[in-house]
């Protein structure tokens, strides 16, 4: 049985195991925009949308967790996520 | 990485607390704090300045996270709540404005000249020191003093959220900082 792979938009096996990796997530409700994340992130993976929230490209991201040590609201974690 | 002109923003903010302590008057150059921010979300509706340009965040973060002067915890979870975030930013504004109604009074003649910084809106410090008169009306001056005041307490506050809690956690509860993303909510339509 096949299953699309919406963030790709190929096919995957569902036999085949989903990867699950460590990556930054904002809660947005908490966010308040102030990209000390931004600027700590080794990889570039941060920005901050529209003055919003910060917005973690997870393609870029490895999950290092700098910027959940930096985030003043503490409003992002290094969480499991499938990719 | 590669340090921008704007990374030394801090040494900005830094000469212009210094300044106050030395004559009043440049407290004026503060309202450029409230001015950019406010222009950079209005007409680019992103929090650039926040993200660039903020000397006072940078500060914090130089003082808390280069010289470790902060326990580096979480900050508690009422303080980045919205009705604490907007609270705060509704009791600066009255203040503010309070503080504008005193320079009225003294620009109208209704009261002389106070020479005193008003810190954490409560304790009034002499700061006599810090004038040499002024070529213009007392008022002028007086708007000095109460702006510098006001600069003065969200630094003090600024430092004592920074040593409490992480270096930058005054960005949480930050007027402008709120009212810019506030801004940019209406703005972005979100």
């Amino acid at each position: 049985m096949l299953v699309s792979n919406e963030r790709k938009g190929r096919f995957i096996h569902m036999e085949t195991r989903m990867k699950r990796k460590r990556k930054a997530c904002v809660n947005v409700n908490e966010c308040v925009a102030c990209g000390c994340c931004v600027k700590v992130c080794p990889k570039g993976a941060i920005q901050i949308r529209k003055g919003i929230a910060a917005d973690v490209d997870w393609e870029k991201c490895v999950g290092c967790g700098m910027c959940a040590r930096e985030c003043p609201a503490s409003a992002i974690e290094v969480q499991e996520v499938q990719v | 990485m590669k340090k921008h002109w704007y990374d030394y923003m801090w040494i900005v903010s830094l000469t212009y607390l210094i300044l106050g302590f030395f004559n009043i008057l440049f407290a004026w150059l503060g309202l450029l704090c409230f001015f950019i921010p406010l222009l950079i979300s209005i007409v680019g509706g992103t929090k650039g300045y926040c993200n660039r340009y903020c000397g006072r965040g940078q500060l914090f973060g130089l003082v808390g996270g280069r010289f470790g002067l902060s326990r580096k915890k979480d900050i508690p979870k009422w303080m980045k709540r919205k009705w604490f975030r907007y609270g705060f930013l509704i009791f600066f504004f009255i203040m503010f404005f309070q503080m504008l109604w005193n320079t009225y009074l003294v620009f109208a003649g209704a009261s002389g000249l106070k020479q005193v910084v008003t810190l954490l809106w409560t304790w009034k410090l002499p700061w006599h020191w810090a004038y040499h008169g002024t070529l213009f009306h007392p008022g002028v001056a007086q708007f000095a003093f109460g702006f510098y005041s006001v600069m003065l307490t969200s630094t003090v506050l600024g430092f004592i959220t920074m040593i409490l809690f992480k270096p930058r956690s005054w960005c949480v509860y930050c007027p402008m900082g709120t009212m810019t993303q506030l801004i940019c909510r209406v703005r972005n339509g979100k």
